[in-house]
């Protein structure tokens, strides 16, 4: 790709364009009825978006303000990564409007940021959010060199109940018991929930005012109806929206924007659209702060410009690269614990695009093309965590261009559109990974994950922990005899599995009724609609280690060592077994049964607000974390060896290549894992094709097939192994080295030493 | 089930150009009477743009009458060391990546070893992968046996991929053991037929890369009229631990890899001849 260094006059034409707060002009030229009516983007969308199905030629490069602008930000940066943090402000409890304007470079007079606001007064400037808990605070604080301010953990120690105090005052003994041993891990009763997509395209379709009107009438119908404990709650949850949109607009005014009315032009729509975004990351720590499904929303604005001659080409880009600038610099006050959990400092501010629309219509649009170049402009980053939507049907030039940029940065991921629109829609966006929900119409409770892995041990030793050899589980029989019998382990399992589904949607029904209760979602839930879907999301990790330990089991012969207390502490394995991951059905039938037992299981357990059960096979970093926390494993795994990510096959057991690894994968049921299936793919160059225009061609391909066998999710990272080993070596050269880990994307030089090794470890797959 | 075609050494020989034997059995008796066909295999394996065009489903057979001295899979080389299985077994792999080719663009390929050491499997597994599975199908070859591809089994072939080791004789038996010849000859008889060939080339500093060696292998290739690409393949050493293991001596342990520019030279040759050289 070429970056054309352009001239500055669009910049320019795009900021004389004086604010009208008229709607008939906010509106000329759009098409479409009953968008204008109810609240409906999708509807807007669909009468307006042009479909783009040319090729990336039209695409320019950097302005020099863009390139001068991040440039300030890359400087800043190694010095973020050496503290783990640039700053924090200790003083102020971060909400809505708690902060002065800031910008990147300058002050309200003199500042070159096209699209203005930051989460505090500085860029890379950290707020704290105790609403969650103030005990991660302190921790968070103390692990980076700061005291907390003694005023504010007053207030959140004596006066204000928190999140995390609600959780535990309502956790059992047992909960917290697996909470501790390692079964159950990552539960956000300490962290906020995230994975909550706000439709931020409200704020610039509607202007403020018209969507506080909607909650208004919304309020006023619940006023007829007689107060039970759901409808007082939906009450005060509308009011709480109501306040949330007001304190939006005041944040807008102090930058100078009034947002009460729609956007008129592009430039807005991506200023309003952001002001809504930044407004949910200033009051939310949240696991993931997802941004939707914008790409053809925004070209709709972006395109009437270029029309009416009020932009070229270099000022549109200039505009999605400064937004995506924002969105780069988004940041979280986090604690040790977390970053163990999910390492490198994600946001998951989840970018989803492409697509095909219900009528058959690409959903890809010019702005969908100028957002993957941003990753040329700027250079690659992990962040926002940029999805394409996949389809066989997508246009070829946006496939090929997809997957070149994904082949040179190593920073996109992809998503089967073909199982994600027949059940949520033509306007589902992913949230954090591989989590798909209809945008404004649906929230999950993120569940986090039990281990699996750890489960089977559990099942074998009769709820003793392998590790500690305590008793974690009360009431089961461990598994006796020297050999292990495939009948006795499965039915043990079986059980053990019973017992983890029950303990972890009860755990999740707590944290969800009490992040509700003192963590809410103010804003985000202000642009969801008021009926809404909710899902509990659980998840697993683990997959690959049970799947295969059961595999030998029933395919070899295991021998059980054992303790001088009868704790099974070791296996020993005579003859072969077939390893999950070699598209071999006797191990591939283990996994896939598995995922749907548990599935069955989570599903006989009432949920909080009646949230539909749904699961992920998932593990982001915590693969490293769950190894660590579980003993030997009768698939011949050591003690504390990472698992393999997500519903990765385990390292270097699939012996044929990485499409038949994937098709191990594509058999897991997505109706079994509504919450996603993560696929990790690393990929050595020379393993695509001996020329750039084979290699796309050829990954093109590759995503056709997976798609097309049912695969949901693919990381793809096109990388030589000594590149990542010369990163280990000298971070200082490859400060944007990214690399897609389960579900996300990382610096690589910001994971930890282990678990840079890991993914060094992980399966390259090259050829010979 | 399918009757299998080579039930014996002349099987495939047997087939006339004109009628392909018919894939169904014409009576129930044969259907009765049929042995599987079987072959040694070393292994199996999905790849991306390195066996022939697009994403392949590759058999690697075992056995090959060549002991070049680069080679990265001497562990292929003895027939003994393969696994006896029978091309119902393999098909039935096959067939499991089936709609996958189909929607990433690819196909199959026979590959080695050598795999016209065994003539009758090979025919047999081009014929299904092509006739049953409807792949685009690949022989991979030295073209040292050629002689033993039956006109039959060359009819089942979309694409050979030559290997053209050396232009020069003496280099080519010094780094093979064998004499040039034959794969001459096979690249003829190719030509003759029409059928679509990739010549690769490995190239070896110090060992293949004379410009003049090169430019034998370009000039024959180019006047054949049949090769739509030259695959230049710089050498590498990441077979080194294959070679240590079978207790065998590989002598191209100080040779480097070519660099960028020697690779870029070689393909230039190439180009000169009017060939696309990748």
């Amino acid at each position: 790709m070429t970056a054309t260094p352009a001239e500055t006059t669009a910049h320019d034409t795009a900021s004389d364009t004086a604010p009208d707060t008229a709607r008939g002009t906010a509106w000329d030229g759009f098409k479409g009825g009953l968008w204008r009516d109810t609240v409906d983007v999708r509807d807007f969308v669909q009468h307006n978006y042009a479909p783009y199905e040319g090729d990336a030629a039209f695409l320019t490069g950097p302005t020099e303000r863009t390139t001068a602008v991040w440039q300030r930000l890359l400087a800043m940066f190694p010095d973020e990564n050496e503290r783990g943090v640039y700053d924090v402000d200790i003083a102020t409890p971060s909400r809505i409007d708690a902060f002065k304007p800031g910008y990147v470079d300058g002050t309200a007079t003199d500042h070159k940021d096209l699209v203005v606001g930051l989460q505090t007064d500085a860029p890379l400037k950290r707020a704290i959010m105790p609403n969650g808990g103030w005990r991660m605070v302190e921790s968070a604080l103390n692990s980076y060199g700061y005291a907390a301010d003694p005023a504010v953990k007053d207030v959140y120690t004596h006066l204000r109940k928190t999140h995390n105090e609600g959780v535990f005052d309502a956790y059992t003994p047992e909960i917290r018991a697996c909470r501790s041993s390692g079964i159950i891990t990552g539960l956000p009763d300490a962290y906020g929930r995230g994975r909550i997509i706000g439709d931020y395209r409200r704020v610039a379709l509607y202007g403020v005012d018209r969507l506080i009107a909607a909650k208004e009438a919304d309020k006023a119908r619940l006023a007829e109806q007689w107060p039970t404990e759901h409808v007082v709650r939906d009450r005060e949850e509308i009011s709480e929206q109501i306040k949330a949109l007001g304190e939006l607009k005041a944040m807008a005014l102090s930058y100078g924007y009034d947002i009460s009315a729609p956007a008129t032009t592009g430039r807005e729509a991506v200023q309003w659209l952001y002001f809504a975004y930044l407004a949910a990351v200033k009051e939310q720590n949240g696991a993931a702060m997802s941004i939707g499904r914008i790409d053809a929303f925004l070209d709709i604005y972006l395109q009437r410009d270029l029309d009416a001659g009020l932009l070229t080409e270099s000022g549109a880009q200039e505009l999605i690269d400064d937004f995506v600038i924002k969105l780069r610099i988004v940041r979280f006050l986090r604690t040790p614990e977390y970053n163990e959990l999910y390492s490198g400092d994600p946001t998951w501010v989840t970018w989803s695009m492409a697509g095909i629309g219900e009528d058959g219509r690409p959903l890809v649009s010019r702005t969908t093309f100028r957002a993957l170049q941003t990753l040329y402009n700027l250079g690659p980053a992990p962040e926002p965590n940029l999805t394409v939507l996949w389809s066989g049907r997508l246009p070829r030039p946006f496939k090929d261009f997809a997957a070149q940029v994904a082949i040179d940065t190593s920073a996109l991921q992809f998503e089967s559109d073909e199982l994600t629109r027949p059940k949520y829609g033509d306007d589902t966006a992913i949230a954090c990974c591989v989590s798909a929900m209809a945008v404004g119409k649906q929230m999950q409770f993120f569940g986090a994950r039990v281990n699996v892995a750890k489960a089977l041990l559990y099942a074998i030793n009769g709820g003793r922990d392998e590790k500690t050899g305590e008793l974690v589980v009360e009431g089961f029989a461990p598994v006796e005899g020297d050999h292990l019998d495939y009948d006795t382990v499965a039915e043990a399992y079986d059980a053990m599995l019973g017992w983890l589904a029950k303990t972890y949607v009860h755990a999740l029904n707590v944290i969800h009724y009490m992040h509700d209760k003192y963590a809410y979602e103010r804003l985000e839930m202000a642009l969801h609609d008021q009926d809404i879907v909710r899902t509990m999301a659980c998840g697993i990790a683990g997959l690959s280690v049970a799947a295969d330990s059961l595999s030998a089991i029933k395919h070899a012969r295991v021998k059980v060592v054992r303790d001088d207390t009868g704790l099974a502490v070791d296996y020993e394995i005579e003859g072969d077994y077939p390893a999950y991951g070699n598209n071999d059905d006797r191990a591939d039938d283990i996994a896939r049964r598995i995922v749907s037992d548990f599935m069955a299981k989570i599903r006989r357990h009432p949920t909080y607000r009646d949230a539909v059960h749904t699961q992920s096979v998932l593990t982001i970093t915590s693969n490293v974390v769950y190894g660590k926390k579980t003993g030997n494993t009768p698939d011949g795994r050591r003690a504390g060896l990472p698992f393999a990510p997500g519903a990765n096959p385990m390292n270097g057991r699939d012996e044929h290549g990485y499409i038949a690894s994937a098709l191990s994968v594509a058999k897991l049921d997505y109706d079994d894992a509504e919450d996603g299936i993560s696929l990790t793919n690393t990929i050595t160059p020379d393993a695509l094709g001996r020329t750039p225009e084979e290699r796309i061609a050829h990954l093109a391909g590759v995503l056709d097939g997976y798609m097309a066998s049912n695969g949901f999710h693919m990381n793809v990272n096109v990388l030589d192994k000594a590149t990542l080993e010369d990163a280990m070596e000298h971070p200082e050269n490859h400060p944007q080295l990214t690399i897609r880990v389960s579900g996300y994307a990382v610096n690589f030089v910001r994971l930890t030493r282990e678990q840079q090794l890991d993914v060094i470890n992980r399966t390259f797959h090259g050829s010979l | 089930m399918t009757v299998l075609l080579g039930s014996g050494p002349d099987a495939a020989a047997t087939r006339t150009p004109a009628a392909p034997a018919p894939v169904a059995a014409a009576t129930p008796a044969a259907a009765a009477t049929h042995r599987p066909v079987t072959g040694s295999v070393h292994s199996w394996d999905l790849s991306t743009g390195v066996d022939g065009p697009g994403t392949r489903f590759v058999t690697f057979l075992a056995g090959c009458p060549l002991t070049c001295l680069y080679c990265h899979n001497p562990d292929t080389w003895r027939m003994r060391s393969g696994r006896r299985t029978t091309a119902d077994d393999v098909i039935a792999e096959a067939a499991k990546y089936r709609a996958f080719i189909e929607a990433a663009g690819g196909g199959a390929t026979v590959s080695g070893g050598e795999p016209l050491l065994q003539p009758v499997f090979t025919g047999e597994l081009l014929h299904r992968l092509k006739h049953e599975l409807g792949l685009h199908t690949a022989l991979d070859t030295s073209g040292f046996l050629g002689a033993r591809a039956t006109d039959a089994l060359l009819r089942d072939v979309d694409l050979v991929l030559l290997d053209i080791k050396s232009w020069d004789r003496d280099t080519y038996r010094h780094v093979t053991g064998r004499p040039l010849r034959p794969t001459l000859d096979f690249a003829d008889r190719l030509a003759a037929l029409g059928k679509e060939v990739w010549v690769r080339f490995v190239l070896v500093p110090g060992l293949t890369d004379d410009p003049a060696n090169i430019d034998g292998v370009a000039r024959f290739a180019a006047g054949l009229g049949n090769v739509s690409r030259v695959d230049v393949l710089p050498f590498h050493k990441l077979g080194e631990a294959k070679w240590d293991a079978l207790g065998k001596d590989f002598t191209l342990r100080d040779t480097p890899a070519p660099t960028p520019e020697q690779v870029a030279a070689a393909k230039a040759i190439f180009a000169a001849r009017g060939l696309r050289a990748v």
